[in-house]
């Protein structure tokens, strides 16, 4: 791939989705920027700031690692080998995303003694191992097992072949995971273990003063900006379009007897774990408490509102993804990188933080669209960004840019030649990006409920009210009804993960 | 798939979206509407809400929250906020929009039917219920609970305490603590209460979880999160038991849940209306009877089974002083718990 220009077609696009997504830095820098250079030096210079950012990376990191043993063991299991039942643990491994983590920390926590930093590393792990479970299986479906044969043949392992072709995507599913880890709040805040977004949290209630928040969000940025450049330093230079048809044959590894029951044991516990347990607890609270009466009005209205902003944020999400990550898969260069990073910033961001930034903006500039859906919609946007921008990449890099350039030689400009040859190769996966959008949508509170419009109800801010009044038994149909709405984008997800190995 | 029957799919669900929250936004926004921003939860003040409209006649539209959170979404709003009232969990909040000069004086009429101790000293907010810190404990493994927060740093109870130092009524407690036994005593109380193991939770509701399923021995919470979960558990339901401290004791604050009416509303008239809803007798015995909370006029009894009002034993602080909440939190940062 050669340094090519832009073009304005694809680079004025892609820049008004960095713009949106660089918005909350500047709202941080304005509000930072009021506290004066001593109340910036005071925030990051305190103790208690460096204690817990070290807390924030030791948890992204134990989450991160474990997730992606995970994702990569069971994509392995359900993609290579003969494990029996892989089509249902295929789908099963897909479906924690269903679980928001908020409600698997309080299941945890209800009904065992784990908590504090092991509580937060379980419970973060279990719900996030999708992230690189389908990015690896998608990968490892499309990988000729023909490499691995000659690895053998040659007397490696062929784990050393595997490990290296799913770098890239095992990679990329990881960041996803540290950035969601590093931006939580609700789950770690139930499991009781104080990290750096619980100090934003608090800032919040300190006295009101905006500074220190802000400085520490921007922080936060900063952090992730080196999670983002060291996770893109993975790529190398690698080709990842498969020329040719993709292999086609059948599941290349038999598990021996004791293999074979100790896999089918990991797949089982973890899902066992991962969905099984919440949703056991779910049903648990269904039948008990006495407040169990379901108001089905309320019930149908929530459903609709959770549906409508998540598909509304979901199509949003993607239409604003698709130049950036065309960028992103087709050209190199700085320009490719600041678009591709920036829209990874809203994500790392606590909820609340980028949902304050938007009510800054929107009050002075777009007071139209303050507390209307379409302010929520460009928030679930902000947030979801990466995941996205990742599944367009990934899709576009599979398309041959060959194909692109027989396209061009035939006379169509480079703007046609994506529209009509490259982005119906990708629409799959660009599809499979805004599938999960949707299901995260679906799941998200701290910015819903500050940017939803009055009086409207989602599933989360519902669940948010039965719970914050201590009535579990009312909030059980809520989650257990948000759990199946989302499964279904999730069992999506899981069977596509299965049907490129197939 | 096509890209056009794509599209058509996605068109569904934005037909749902509309029909959802069509209905709500019907903003006409004349004389008699009103905005309320809540952070007391819709499940324990939106039946009251209906008796508002009820009585009021007023088109009353709640957004509900976490108090800091909609004092600070307050704040970014500024001059141009939405909001009418500010319905707030604790004095805290109340006292920082006034502080930031939010909020618009209320009448003295309707002030004055609230003991001058529980609202603000600006008269720019008002308390609407009580409620008291308590001590929860489990009678199973506690027969004589601890009569002073001070005792709590004793080793007897090392491990077996419960906190939120991120709850705001939790800080109301310490700004108390400091303003009474002065700064120097709340320091060494934190931190010897941080050396003994003190747990700490994220809310009342968790510390309140644990003492009954006998993870804790004693958390300090506020009185009616216990009288709501009898009421949705039953008392059998419920092994935990509540000490109210006597003596004055800091840890037997009474603070308050109020709103304040906003300074940049446009329909004034009508948030004063409500506040003079809130402050009449039927509001009020909702908050005893329902909430659990203690009434703040005159000739509203409290709710069977709760300790009369004038037997707490609270301390004597001026609650517009818990806006000092800043120092309180630096207090807290400094000690390492937030």
């Amino acid at each position: 791939m050669t340094i090519r220009r832009i073009p304005a077609g694809l680079l004025a696009p892609a820049g008004v989705t960095a713009a949106l997504a660089l918005l909350p830095v500047g709202y941080l820098l304005v509000r930072a920027g009021e506290g004066g250079a001593g109340g910036v030096a005071a925030t990051l210079l305190r103790a208690r700031t460096a204690e817990l950012a070290l807390r924030s990376l030791g948890l992204a990191a134990a989450v991160t690692v474990l997730c992606t043993a995970i994702g990569i063991s069971l994509a392995w299991l359900v993609v290579r080998s003969d494990l029996p039942g892989r089509r249902v643990f295929g789908v099963l491994a897909a479906l924690p995303l269903a679980v928001p983590s908020y409600v698997a920390a309080y299941t945890w926590v209800a009904a065992t003694d784990i908590e504090g930093f092991a509580g937060s590393v379980l419970v973060l792990t279990l719900c996030s191992y999708p992230y690189v479970y389908l990015p690896v299986a998608a990968a490892l479906s499309r990988m000729d097992p023909a490499a691995e044969e000659v690895a053998l043949s040659l007397g490696r392992s062929r784990f050393g072949v595997v490990l290296r072709q799913l770098r890239p995507s095992a990679a990329a599913g990881a960041l996803l995971v540290a950035m969601y880890v590093l931006a939580e709040f609700g789950a770690v805040a139930i499991m009781r273990f104080d990290v750096f977004t619980t100090q934003i949290y608090t800032s919040y209630r300190a006295g009101f003063n905006r500074t220190p928040a802000a400085v520490l969000g921007l922080l936060l940025v900063l952090v992730t900006l080196v999670v983002v450049a060291a996770e893109s330093r993975t790529r190398g230079r690698a080709a990842y379009a498969m020329r040719g048809a993709p292999a086609r044959r059948p599941p290349a590894v038999r598990l021996g007897g004791a293999a074979r029951a100790a896999a089918t044991a990991w797949c089982a516990a973890l899902a066992g774990l991962a969905v099984g347990f919440p949703l056991a607890s779910i049903c648990y609270w269904l039948a008990d408490g006495s407040s169990a009466g379901v108001d089905a009005a309320a019930l149908a209205e929530a459903v609709a509102a959770t549906l409508g902003v998540a598909a509304a944020g979901a199509l949003l999400t993607t239409a604003l993804a698709v130049p950036v990550g065309v960028v992103a898969a087709r050209y190199r260069g700085r320009t490719a990188a600041f678009l591709e990073q920036s829209t990874y910033v809203g994500h790392s961001l606590p909820g609340i933080v980028m949902a304050l930034s938007l009510v800054f903006f929107a009050v002075r500039y777009v007071p139209a669209v303050y507390q209307r859906w379409p302010l929520l919609v460009v928030a679930y946007a902000v947030l979801f960004m990466p995941a996205a921008v990742g599944a367009v990449r990934a899709s576009v890099l599979q398309s041959p840019p060959v194909l692109e350039e027989v396209a061009r030689s035939l006379g169509r400009t480079p703007l046609r030649a994506l529209r009509e040859v490259t982005l119906p190769l990708a629409l799959p996966g660009v599809l499979a990006g805004a599938a999960l959008v949707f299901l995260t949508a679906m799941k998200e509170l701290p910015a819903t409920l500050l940017l939803r419009p009055t009086g409207m109800d989602t599933l989360a801010t519902e669940l948010w009210t039965e719970t914050g009044s201590g009535a579990y038994g009312a909030a059980a149909p809520y989650a257990a009804l948000l759990m199946l709405l989302a499964a279904v984008p999730g069992f999506v997800l899981g069977r596509r993960s299965l049907e490129e190995a197939s | 798939m096509s890209l056009r029957r794509l599209v058509a799919a996605a068109l569904i669900p934005l037909a749902l979206l509309a029909s959802a929250c069509g209905g709500g936004e019907g903003e006409s926004f004349g004389d008699d509407s009103l905005v309320i921003y809540s952070g007391r939860n819709e499940n324990l003040v939106g039946p009251l809400i209906e008796k508002l409209r009820t009585a009021t006649g007023l088109d009353v539209q709640v957004r509900y929250g976490d108090s800091a959170e909609l004092a600070a979404q307050i704040l970014e709003e500024g001059a141009d906020t939405r909001a009418d009232l500010f319905f707030s969990q604790d004095a805290g909040a109340l006292g920082a929009l006034s502080k930031h000069r939010m909020l618009a004086p209320i009448a003295p009429a309707a002030l004055d039917r609230v003991p001058a101790e529980y609202r603000g000293s600006d008269g720019t907010w008002v308390g609407l219920s009580g409620r008291s810190r308590v001590i929860v404990y489990d009678p199973r493994t506690v027969t004589a609970p601890p009569k002073s927060v001070f005792e709590l740093t004793d080793p007897r109870w090392q491990g077996k305490v419960g906190w939120a130092p991120t709850n705001a009524s939790f800080q109301s407690f310490v700004t108390a603590l400091r303003v009474l036994s002065g700064e120097d005593r709340a320091r060494q109380w934190l931190e010897a209460m941080k050396a003994n193991g003190t747990q700490t939770f994220s809310n009342n509701v968790n510390i309140l979880n644990a003492v009954d399923e006998g993870k804790l021995q004693l958390g300090l919470i506020n009185h009616y999160y216990w009288y709501e979960k009898v009421a949705e558990r039953g008392a059998n339901g419920v092994p935990s038991r509540l000490a109210y401290l006597p003596g004055g004791d800091p840890g037997a604050l009474v603070n308050v849940a109020g709103v304040g009416v906003l300074k940049d509303s446009e329909h004034a008239a009508a948030a004063h209306k409500a506040v003079d809803f809130l402050l009449g007798t039927e509001a009020q015995k909702y908050f005893a009877d329902t909430t659990k909370e203690y009434p703040l006029i005159s000739g509203v009894a409290t709710a069977a089974g709760l300790p009369p009002f004038d037997s707490l034993k609270g301390p004597e602080v001026d609650l517009s002083k818990l806006d000092s909440i800043e120092q309180t939190i630096t207090l807290l940062q400094e000690v390492g718990l937030v």
